[in-house]
């Protein structure tokens, strides 16, 4: 008899920060966002105020008001010079608040390379030159209080990488690589989704960004470079079998074993993921087993075909191995 | 089912995903087709058509079928006992029509 063996996060902990409220800023690069589009929203107010009550004073006014108002002096002032003065200072008020988002890295923050895929998320954290220390795909990890580097591009067609309360959106794509920061002040799970339409699954692509204390991320990432212990769980092991045997690690790498395929999400540690399917589904034995079996349910159009070969035992055991990879 | 609650049971099978494998009555997404449709299961005569339909079995079915039946494709499941009991009082709300 099996117990029960997968520890449980609620659904609202596994797909955290789901909607991403986009007007509740978490750090400094989004605030920097959210303060200018709340000036220009109130400069707008204001204009349309002002529009208003114009067109108010020239139907109903005073016929002395009026004929002002239908002067070409006001037409030089309100409609030529006016703009030109509040626009350009909106212009510069804004890339001045917004230019520290994409600035090149400074070389002492933290790197993580994240690539849009029809319909999830590579990702690798960087060193300092740029090398690839650590794979995963669909969740991103990042120390609170710092500002990290995210190198966004894409595989295939054009994405939008947003995690409306860490920052803005910004486009991925393909061939070329857009930069943005991100910081988070506090820890906390943020959600994220594809904000461009890329297909048929565009809206089932979501993300978790979770943020940590400092130390708590440093010792993380130092774990993550090593690959994770073998299994040692018998059902666990005979699903490393079916694993090999069926033939996942033609598009799955684990990390320490034979498979390698570069072709779909890395699963190293698909078992300590919160979510499966990017950011769809809470992971659990049940669900890694509905998503292998019959994936093109639950995300219809996605890359992995369904698996409807493997028998029940072996669906079980494949479902217990996966899950042991933390 | 005394003292379990079918709304806390809906609520359940949504957080542990019972839907990427089942087609469940109440839950919009996903509508999976590993096992069977769960529309009507308070009128089903046999759990997995294996098991009489009692209370207690579909609550330790839906925590862990591995226990009444190894070989089956259901993995145990990460939900407590009085859980199991919530989730399937929900499942005996779904009457066939």
């Amino acid at each position: 008899m099996s117990p029960p063996i997968s520890t449980r996060l609620t659904l609202g902990e596994a797909l955290a920060g789901w909607p991403p409220p986009a007007l509740n800023p978490a750090g400094f690069f989004a605030g920097s966002i959210s303060t200018l589009s709340w000036v220009l929203f109130a400069m707008a107010g204001v204009v349309l105020l002002v529009v208003f009550a114009a067109l108010g004073l020239a139907l109903f006014g005073p016929r002395r008001l009026q004929r002002r108002l239908g002067g070409e002096r006001l037409i030089w002032i309100g409609g030529v010079a006016f703009p030109v003065v509040v626009l350009t200072a909106l212009l510069v008020y804004g890339l001045s608040l917004t230019s520290r988002l994409t600035q090149e890295p400074t070389g002492d923050e933290l790197r993580v390379r994240v690539t849009g895929e029809m319909w999830w998320w590579r990702v690798a954290y960087l060193d300092a030159a740029g090398r690839e220390v650590v794979r995963d795909a669909n969740e991103v990890h990042i120390p609170a209080g710092r500002p990290v580097v995210f190198e966004v591009t894409s595989a295939d067609v054009i994405h939008s990488f947003w995690v409306p309360r860490l920052a803005g959106k910004i486009d991925m794509i393909p061939g070329r690589v857009n930069l943005i920061r991100m910081q988070a002040d506090a820890p906390g799970a943020f959600g994220g989704q594809c904000a461009e339409y890329c297909g048929a699954a565009h809206a089932l692509m979501g993300l978790v960004v979770v943020a940590h204390e400092p130390a708590d991320f440093d010792s993380w990432l130092a774990s993550r470079r090593a690959p994770p212990p073998p299994p040692v769980d018998l059902l666990a092991l005979q699903g490393a079998q079916v694993f090999g045997a069926s033939g996942c690690g033609a598009c799955h790498a684990v990390a320490g074993t034979a498979a390698n395929g570069l072709a779909g999400p890395d699963l190293t540690r698909v078992g300590a993921r919160r979510s499966l399917g990017a950011g769809i589904l809470p992971n659990n034995r049940g669900t890694l087993a509905g998503w292998v079996a019959n994936s093109q349910e639950i995300k219809p159009g996605n890359r992995m075909p369904n698996y409807s070969v493997l028998s029940g035992p072996e669906l079980v055991s494949l479902s217990a191995y996966l899950e042991s990879l933390k | 089912m005394p003292g379990a609650s079918a709304a806390r049971g809906q609520a359940l099978i949504g957080e542990v995903g019972c839907a990427s494998c089942h087609a469940i009555p109440g839950v919009k997404w996903p509508k999976g087709r590993v096992g069977p449709s769960l529309k009507g299961f308070a009128d089903a005569g046999l759990i997995a058509g294996r098991f009489p339909n009692e209370p207690a079995a579909l609550a330790l079915w839906v925590r862990n079928a591995q226990a009444l039946a190894p070989g089956s494709g259901m993995p145990p499941m990460p939900l407590t006992e009085p859980e199991a009991r919530d989730v399937a009082a929900y499942l005996y709300t779904l009457d066939a029509r």
